[in-house]
C-alpha cells in the first residue's frame, strides 16, 4: 500500500516537473490576457489562423526525437527545398491550388536529397546530433543563397522577371506569392461564431497525424523507436541502425518542405533569403512549449505548443507596451521567451540524463546497505 | 640511447607527414584559396599593399574573441558557442563608461573595469550551468549565448540609461542600436604607435594588446594550474584520480573565456569605431569558433598558433574575397563564400569522431 | 568461401526480409532440424580449437562435444579462454578481427564457420550475454521479438518496402507468451523493462533465445549472477525443461552448486587449455575448485621470503564501494607495513572496488585509517596528499592521458600533488611548469623501466598496452608515494612486459620499502611476489593465506561466498 501511495505521489511530481513549461505558459498567458485587452474573437481567429499555418511543419519535428535525434535543427533543410519549389511554381505561373500541389510536389525530390545529406552527416557525427543539425542549416543556408542569389536567372534559368533581381540574375528578395495566397485556407473554409476555420488546411494537418499515428505502428516505426533508445542493442538485433536514423531525417525534412508551402500559401508572401531561418527556431520553441522534450514528444504536444505559443506571440507586443510603454519591449521579449524555453529544454534533458545514472548508483546503495544489515 | 636518436630522426619525415595531416585538407584549401586572392589581387586591380593593411586590420579587431575560445576548449568544455555571454559583459562596460561620463581613451579602461566583475559573474553562472550538462555544452552554450542576448534587448531598452550619445531622443530611455566612439575610445589601440609605410598601415598598439594576452593565456597554461586546465580536457577521469577538481578547473576556464569576450568585444569596438546592441552580439559567435577550427584546433585541443593562424586566414577570406571577386567577375559572392566556409568547417571539427572524442 | 559471398550472405541476413515469417530462410532451417532428428550424432563437436590474439596463445586444442539436449557446465577462472570459446562459437566479430581461430566447428556433423553472430543465430545457436541486450522503454513482448516482430501488410509496403508493414500485435503477444511458457518461468510480457527487476530482465532475454524457433543450443554466460536465489532455481527449473525438449545448454557459471545441480557433464578450463571433461555426477564442487586454479608451479621462488611482522599501516574497517559490477559491501583488512599484499577473487567479486573506494574514484563508505590517521574518502586529493597512490586497472580510461605527451603523464600527478618539476616565482604566487626537469625524470624512468618509445615527447597514445603500463608505474613512482595500489597491472600486456612490470614493483618494495597492495585476477602473479593474498569474494574478504599456501585452498575461498 505505502508503495503505491509513493509512487502515485512520484507520479504527481513527475506530472508536474514534465508539464512545468505549458504550465507556466497558461499563467503568463493567463496574465496577459487582460492586460493586452484583444477581444475572444480577434484572440480565437489569430490562434486559428497561427495553428493551421504552423501545425504541420511541427509535425515534421516528431519522427527525428522518435529515432532519438533529438531536435532536428535541419528541418530548415525542408523549408528551403519548399522555397525553391515555390520559386518555380511562381515563376511558371502556376497559381491557386494547382501550385500549392504542384510546389509540394516539387519540394518532395530537393528535400529528399538535402534529407539523405543532413542524415549522412548525422550519423557521422553521433551524440552531437543536435549542435551539427544546427550548424547544417547554417552550412545549407549559404549553399541556398548560392543557388537562388547567384545562380538562377544565370544558369537557372528564369521566365518571369517580376522576381528576378533587377542585375538581371538573383532572385528578388521578397517573392510575391499573392495568387496562390490563402487558397488552401479558403477552400472549405467555414465561419463560426465570427472564427474562420480554414477547413481543408485542418484536413490535412489532421490526414498527417494519422499517417504518424500509424507509422508509429509500423514495422519502420518500431525500429526507429528501438534505434532512439539504444543504438547498440538495435544494432545487435540485427536492425540496421544508421539506415534507419537517415530515413528518419529524410521523412522529416520532406515533412518540413510540404510543411513550408502550408506556411507560406498562408502568409501570401515569401521573404526569399529569410523566411526559412528562423522558422527551425519557433517550430523547436513552440513543440517544447507544448511538454515535448529532445526525447519525447507527441501529437498532444504539438497541438497544445502552438496554441499556447502563439498566443503568447500575439499578446507580448500590445501586453508589453501597456507594462512598459514601449512596444517593442514585448517583441524581445517572445524571441527571449523562445530562446529561453530551448535553454530550459535542453538544460532539463540533459540534468535529467545524468540523475538518471545517479539514480542507479543510489539504488545500489540502498541494496547493498540493506544487505549490510 | 643511440636507438633513441636513430628513431628521433627517422621519424623527421613521418612527421612532416603528420603535420601535413593534422594541417587538414579544409585547411589547406582554405590557405590555398588565400594565396591565391591574394595573387589574384593586382588582376582585380586593387591594392595589394591596401588589402594587407585591410587583413592586418580585421586581425586585430577579432583576435581576441578568437583568443577566448582557447580556455574552454582546454578545459574540455567544447567549442564556446556561448560567447555572447561574455560580449554582453563588455557591452555592459561599455555603455556603462559612457554613460558615467567618461570620455576619450580612458572610456576603454574603464569599460574593461567594469565589464570584468559582470564577466566574472556571468562567467560563473554559466559555468557552474555547464558543470551540470557535462557532455551537452555545445548545444546548451548556443542557446545559454542567445538567451542571455535576447534578455538583453530588453534590457538595452528598459534600463535607465540617460547619455543623449547612446540613448534614443529625449524620451531618456532605450539605447541607440549602434553608436559611433569617436568621442570615446575608437582607434585607442589601433593608433597607438600606429605604423604607417605609403598605403600600408599597422596598429601596432592593437596588435601588441593581442600579444599581452596572448601572452598571458600561453603562461597561463605553463603554470601549474594551467597545466591542471589541459588535464582535464584531455581526460577528466584522469585530472580526477590525479586530486584534480574537475569542476573548478572548469568553472575557472568558462570565467576566463568569458572575460576575454568581454575585452575581446570592446578591442572590436576600437577597431570598428561603432558600439552594436541588441541583435548584434547573436552573430559573433560562429566567426570566432570556426577561426579557430581553421587555424588548426579542434572541438578540445587549441593553441595560441591556431588562434593567429586561424583569425588571419578567415579573416583574410573575409575582407579578399569581395573586392577581388568584385574586380576580376563583378560578382560578390563573398557573404555566400563565408558562410559555406565557416559553417562547412564547423561542420568538418563536429564530425571527425577522433578530434572530438576524449 | 571467397569473401564477398561471405559479406554478401552477411547482407542477405541482416536485410529486415529475412524476419518475415514465413520467409524462405526460415523454412529451410526448420527442414534442418527435422533432418537432425534422425542423425544421432553429437549436436556440436568442437575439434582442435586454437586461437591467438597476436601471437599470444589464449586457446589450445579444445576438443569438446555436445548433444542434443545436454547441459555442459563451463567453469574456469577469468581468462581462462571461456568467454573467448564462446565468441568463436557464436562467430563474433573480435575473433575475425584478430586473425579468425584454428581447428573445427562442427554442428550437426557438419563443419561451419559463421561470418557473424547472425549466422550462427540462424543456425540455431543462441546466447544470453552478461549485459543485457534490451530496449529499455519496450515491452517485455517487444523485446522478445526485437526485429522479427510479426507483420501485416498494408498496400503502402507494396510500393515503399516491407518495413511499411504494420506490426501484428496479436500475434506478437501470443508467440511471446508462448516463449515465456517454454520458459517455464513467468514474466509479465505487457512490463516495460525499465519497470522490472532485474532477475525479469534476464528472463526476458532468455525468452527472446527461446523465442527462435530454430534454437538448438543455448549458451548462457553467468546467468545467476544478478538473480535472487529463488530466480536463480526458477532459472535452474527452465533449463531442466529446455533440456527436456531437445535444447543444449551451454551454462557458464562461478556458483558450482549449480553446475552440479543441473549439467550433465563439467567442463573445466584453465590458461586457455581444456582441463577437465567429466560428468556431474562424478565430480564435486572442491575436486573443480581444484582443477580451476590448477597445482602451483613454484615458479620463480626466488622473490619470496618470509612476510615482514610489522604494525599495521593501513586499515579499513566496514568499507563499502559502489562500484558498478565491482561492489564491495563489508571489508575488513589490514595491511602491514612494508609487505606486499596481495588482493585476488574472481571478476565482478569486488576486489578492483577496493582500491578504487579507498582512493576516492567510487563513492564508498565505513573508515579507512593510514598510519594512524584517519583518511577521508570519496576524495583523492585527500588520499594522495596522504602519499598514497594508485595505478589503476582503466589504464585508457583514468591511468592516461592518451592524447599527451609521455612527459606530461609521468610528471603531472607529481606536479600537482607534491609540487615537483615546478619553479615558483614572485614567492610562490606563480608556479611555472619546469619542462626541463620533466624531460629529465622521463628520461630516468624510460631507461628504468625500459619503456620502448622514440622519445618522451612522444604521445602515449602511440605506446604498446606493455608500455603504457609501465608509463602508468613511472607516474605512481614518481609520486614517491608511501604505500601503492596496483591494480591488475599485467592485464593485456605480453609476456616480456609482464616480468618486467612486477619485478619493478618488487623491487620499489624492496629498495623503498613502499608498501604495496597489487589486486590481480591472476593468482599465480599474486603467489609470484606477494606476501599474503586475501581473497575476495562476494564483496567481503573470504580469507588470507600466506603466498606460499597450496593453489586449492585459494581456489576455495574464491567460490566461497560468490555472488
Amino acid at each position: 500500500m505505502n508503495t503505491k501511495k509513493s509512487s502515485a505521489s512520484k507520479r504527481a511530481l513527475n506530472f508536474l516537473s514534465n508539464s512545468a513549461v505549458p504550465l507556466m505558459f497558461i499563467i503568463i498567458i493567463a496574465i496577459c490576457i487582460p492586460i493586452s485587452g484583444f477581444s475572444p474573437t480577434f484572440l480565437l481567429n489569430e490562434v486559428m489562423t497561427r495553428l493551421s499555418r504552423n501545425a504541420f511543419l511541427i509535425l515534421s519535428l516528431l519522427i527525428p526525437i522518435m529515432a532519438g535525434m533529438g531536435l532536428n535543427f535541419g528541418m530548415t533543410l525542408g523549408a528551403m527545398a519548399a522555397e525553391i519549389a515555390l520559386i518555380f511554381v511562381t515563376d511558371w505561373q502556376i497559381w491557386g491550388i494547382p501550385g500549392i500541389v504542384l510546389a509540394m510536389i516539387l519540394s518532395i525530390p530537393l528535400s529528399v536529397v538535402l534529407g539523405i545529406l543532413c542524415g549522412k552527416i548525422l550519423n557521422a557525427a553521433q551524440g552531437r546530433e543536435m549542435i551539427t543539425s544546427y550548424i547544417i542549416s547554417f552550412f545549407m543556408n549559404g549553399v541556398y543563397q548560392l543557388i537562388v542569389l547567384y545562380m538562377m536567372g544565370s544558369l537557372i534559368p528564369i521566365l518571369h522577371g517580376s522576381i528576378e533581381l533587377p542585375r538581371g540574375y538573383g532572385v528578388r528578395s521578397s517573392v510575391d506569392l499573392t495568387n496562390i495566397r490563402k487558397t488552401l485556407d479558403n477552400l472549405l473554409a467555414i465561419n463560426v461564431a465570427g472564427v474562420r476555420i480554414p477547413v481543408a488546411t485542418l484536413l490535412i494537418i489532421a490526414l498527417m497525424c494519422l499517417i504518424i499515428v500509424w507509422f508509429r505502428r509500423t514495422k519502420l516505426g518500431q525500429d526507429m523507436r528501438a534505434v532512439g533508445q539504444d543504438m547498440e542493442v538495435a544494432r545487435d538485433a540485427g536492425i540496421n541502425v544508421e539506415r534507419t536514423r537517415l530515413i528518419s531525417i529524410v521523412i522529416s525534412t520532406v515533412l518540413a518542405g510540404i510543411g513550408m508551402v502550408i506556411y507560406l500559401q498562408n502568409m501570401g508572401d515569401m521573404a526569399t533569403y529569410s523566411s526559412h531561418s528562423q522558422i527551425g527556431m519557433f517550430c523547436i520553441a513552440a513543440l517544447l512549449v507544448g511538454g515535448a522534450s529532445v526525447d519525447r514528444a507527441s501529437i498532444g504536444n504539438v497541438f497544445l505548443g502552438v496554441i499556447l505559443f502563439h498566443t503568447l506571440f500575439i499578446l507580448a507586443p500590445s501586453a508589453g507596451a501597456k507594462i512598459t510603454g514601449n512596444e517593442v519591449v514585448g517583441e524581445y521579449f517572445r524571441v527571449f521567451v523562445s530562446y529561453g524555453v530551448i535553454t530550459v529544454a535542453l538544460v532539463m534533458y540533459e540534468t535529467r540524463k545524468r540523475r538518471a545514472k545517479a539514480r542507479a548508483a543510489q539504488q545500489l546503495k540502498l541494496e547493498q546497505q540493506e544487505g549490510e544489515q | 640511447m643511440s636507438e633513441y636518436v636513430k628513431e628521433s630522426e627517422r621519424s623527421v619525415g613521418t612527421r612532416v607527414r603528420q603535420a601535413l595531416k593534422s594541417f587538414g585538407l579544409p585547411r589547406l584549401i582554405i590557405a590555398l584559396f588565400l594565396l591565391l586572392m591574394f595573387v589574384l589581387t593586382p588582376f582585380a586591380g586593387s591594392n595589394l599593399v591596401a588589402q594587407i593593411t585591410n587583413v592586418i586590420n580585421r586581425f586585430s579587431w577579432n583576435a581576441v574573441l578568437v583568443l577566448a575560445m582557447v580556455p574552454m576548449v582546454h578545459s574540455g568544455c567544447g567549442l564556446n558557442f556561448g560567447l555572447p555571454v561574455g560580449i554582453i559583459a563588455g557591452l555592459l562596460g561599455a555603455t556603462c563608461a559612457i554613460e558615467w561620463g567618461f570620455t576619450g581613451p580612458v572610456t576603454f579602461w574603464m569599460a574593461i573595469l567594469i565589464a570584468t566583475p559582470f564577466a566574472l559573474l556571468f562567467g560563473a553562472a554559466y559555468g557552474w550551468l555547464l558543470n551540470k550538462i557535462k557532455g551537452g555544452e555545445m548545444m546548451i552554450a548556443t542557446y545559454v549565448g542567445f538567451s542571455v542576448v535576447s534578455f538583453f534587448c530588453m534590457m538595452w531598452l528598459v534600463l535607465p540609461f540617460k547619455k543623449g550619445d547612446i540613448a534614443w531622443g529625449f524620451e531618456g530611455t532605450g539605447l541607440r542600436t549602434t553608436f559611433p566612439l569617436d568621442k570615446y575610445y575608437e582607434g585607442v589601440l589601433s593608433n597607438f604607435l600606429r605604423i604607417q609605410i605609403g598605403r600600408l598601415v599597422i596598429p601596432t598598439g592593437a596588435l601588441l594588446f593581442f600579444a599581452l594576452l596572448a601572452l598571458l593565456i600561453w603562461a597561463f597554461l605553463h603554470t601549474k594550474t594551467g597545466t591542471a586546465m589541459t588535464a582535464v580536457g584531455s581526460n577528466p577521469n584522469f585530472a580526477r584520480a590525479s586530486g584534480i577538481n574537475v569542476d573548478r578547473i572548469r568553472l575557472l576556464s568558462v570565467v576566463m573565456s568569458t572575460w576575454l569576450a568581454a575585452v575581446g568585444i570592446l578591442v572590436y569596438e576600437q577597431g570598428f569605431g561603432f558600439v552594436q546592441l541588441y541583435n548584434a552580439p547573436f552573430n559573433m559567435a560562429l566567426p570566432a569558433v570556426s577561426a579557430i577550427l581553421i587555424g588548426g584546433a579542434s572541438a578540445n585541443k587549441a593553441s595560441i598558433t591556431n588562434v593567429i593562424i586561424g583569425t588571419i586566414l578567415f579573416q583574410g577570406i573575409v575582407t579578399m574575397t569581395p573586392t577581388v571577386m568584385n574586380g576580376l567577375i563583378n560578382l560578390d559572392i563573398s557573404e555566400v563564400l563565408r558562410m559555406v566556409v565557416s559553417n562547412g568547417m564547423i561542420l568538418y571539427a563536429l564530425t571527425r569522431k577522433t578530434e572530438v572524442s576524449r | 568461401m571467397p569473401a564477398f559471398v561471405n559479406d554478401l550472405r552477411g547482407w542477405l541476413t541482416r536485410s529486415p526480409s529475412r524476419f518475415l515469417s514465413g520467409s524462405p530462410e526460415r523454412e529451410g532451417a526448420g527442414k534442418e532440424k527435422e533432418t537432425n532428428m534422425s542423425n544421432l550424432g553429437p549436436l556440436l563437436e568442437l575439434k582442435n580449437i586454437r586461437k591467438d590474439f597476436f601471437g599470444n596463445q589464449v586457446l589450445q586444442d579444445i576438443n569438446l562435444t555436445l548433444n542434443e539436449g545436454e547441459v555442459l557446465g563451463l567453469v574456469g577462472e577469468n581468462g581462462a579462454g571461456k568467454s573467448t570459446l564462446m565468441k568463436i562459437l557464436f562467430g563474433m566479430n573480435e575473433i575475425h578481427d584478430t586473425g579468425g581461430y584454428g581447428g573445427d566447428v562442427l554442428l550437426n556433423g557438419s563443419k561451419v564457420n559463421f561470418s557473424s553472430p547472425f549466422d550462427a543465430l540462424a543456425a540455431g545457436i543462441g546466447m544470453v550475454h552478461q549485459e543485457f541486450s534490451l530496449i529499455p522503454g519496450f515491452t517485455a513482448t517487444e523485446n522478445i521479438l526485437l526485429n522479427r516482430e510479426p507483420m501485416r501488410k498494408s498496400f503502402l509496403s507494396e510500393i515503399f518496402g516491407s518495413r511499411l508493414n504494420t506490426l501484428d500485435r496479436k500475434d506478437m503477444k501470443r508467440r511471446a507468451d508462448d516463449a515465456i511458457e517454454k520458459m517455464g518461468v513467468h514474466i509479465e510480457g505487457e512490463m516495460t523493462i525499465n519497470e522490472m527487476p532485474v532477475g525479469h530482465k534476464q528472463f526476458t532475454e532468455i525468452a527472446r533465445e527461446l523465442s527462435k524457433e530454430q534454437l538448438k543450443l543455448l549458451i548462457l554466460d553467468e546467468p545467476t549472477a544478478v538473480l535472487a536465489e529463488q530466480e536463480a532455481e526458477a532459472l535452474l527449473d527452465s533449463i531442466r525443461g529446455m533440456s527436456a525438449r531437445g535444447i543444449a545448454v551451454i551454462f557458464i557459471t562461478h556458483r558450482l552448486q549449480e553446475i552440479l545441480d543441473v549439467c550433465d557433464k563439467v567442463v573445466v578450463m584453465r590458461d586457455g587449455v581444456l582441463v577437465k571433461d567429466v560428468p556431474a555426477s562424478e565430480t564435486s564442487v572442491s575436486e573443480i575448485t581444484g582443477w580451476m586454479v590448477g597445482r602451483s608451479v613454484g615458479s620463480s621462488a626466488t622473490l619470496h621470503r618470509e612476510p615482514p611482522e610489522t604494525r599495521t599501516i593501513l586499515s579499513m574497517r566496514r568499507l563499502w564501494v559502489d562500484m558498478p559490477g565491482e561492489l564491495v559491501r563489508d571489508v575488513n583488512l589490514d595491511v602491514r607495513e612494508g609487505e606486499i599484499l596481495g588482493i585476488g577473487g574472481l571478476a565482478g567479486q569486488g576486489k578492483l572496488g577496493i582500491p578504487n573506494g579507498v582512493m576516492g574514484l567510487y563513492p564508498a563508505g565505513g573508515s579507512v585509517e593510514f598510519d594512524g590517521k584517519s583518511i577521508p574518502l570519496n576524495q583523492p586529493r585527500a588520499c594522495l596528499d596522504a602519499q598514497l597512490a594508485f595505478v589503476s586497472e582503466d589504464r585508457r580510461g583514468v591511468g592516461l592521458l592518451l592524447g599527451e605527451s609521455m612527459e606530461w603523464n609521468i610528471a603531472f600527478p607529481a606536479m600537482q600533488i607534491r609540487g615537483s618539476f615546478l619553479k615558483s616565482w614572485l614567492g610562490g604566487a606563480i608556479k611555472w611548469r619546469d619542462d626541463k626537469a620533466i624531460e629529465e625524470v622521463t628520461r630516468k624512468y624510460i631507461e628504468d623501466l625500459q619503456i620502448r618509445c622514440t622519445g618522451g615527447r612522444q604521445n602515449v597514445k602511440e605506446l604498446s598496452g606493455g608500455n603504457q603500463q609501465k608509463v602508468c608505474l613511472a607516474k605512481a613512482f614518481a609520486l614517491e608515494p608511501k604505500f601503492l595500489f596496483v591494480s591488475e597491472p599485467t592485464r593485456g600486456i605480453d609476456v616480456g612486459a609482464k616480468a618486467l612490470v612486477l619485478q619493478e614493483l618488487t623491487k620499489f618494495n624492496r629498495e623503498s620499502g613502499v608498501t604495496i597492495v597489487m589486486i590481480s585476477s591472476e593468482l599465480e602473479e599474486l603467489r609470484q611476489i606477494c606476501d599474503r593474498i586475501a581473497i575476495v569474494s562476494g564483496g567481503r574478504i573470504a580469507g588470507i593465506l600466506p603466498a606460499t599456501s597450496p593453489s586449492e585452498e585459494f581456489g576455495a575461498l574464491m567460490v566461497s561466498s560468490v555472488v
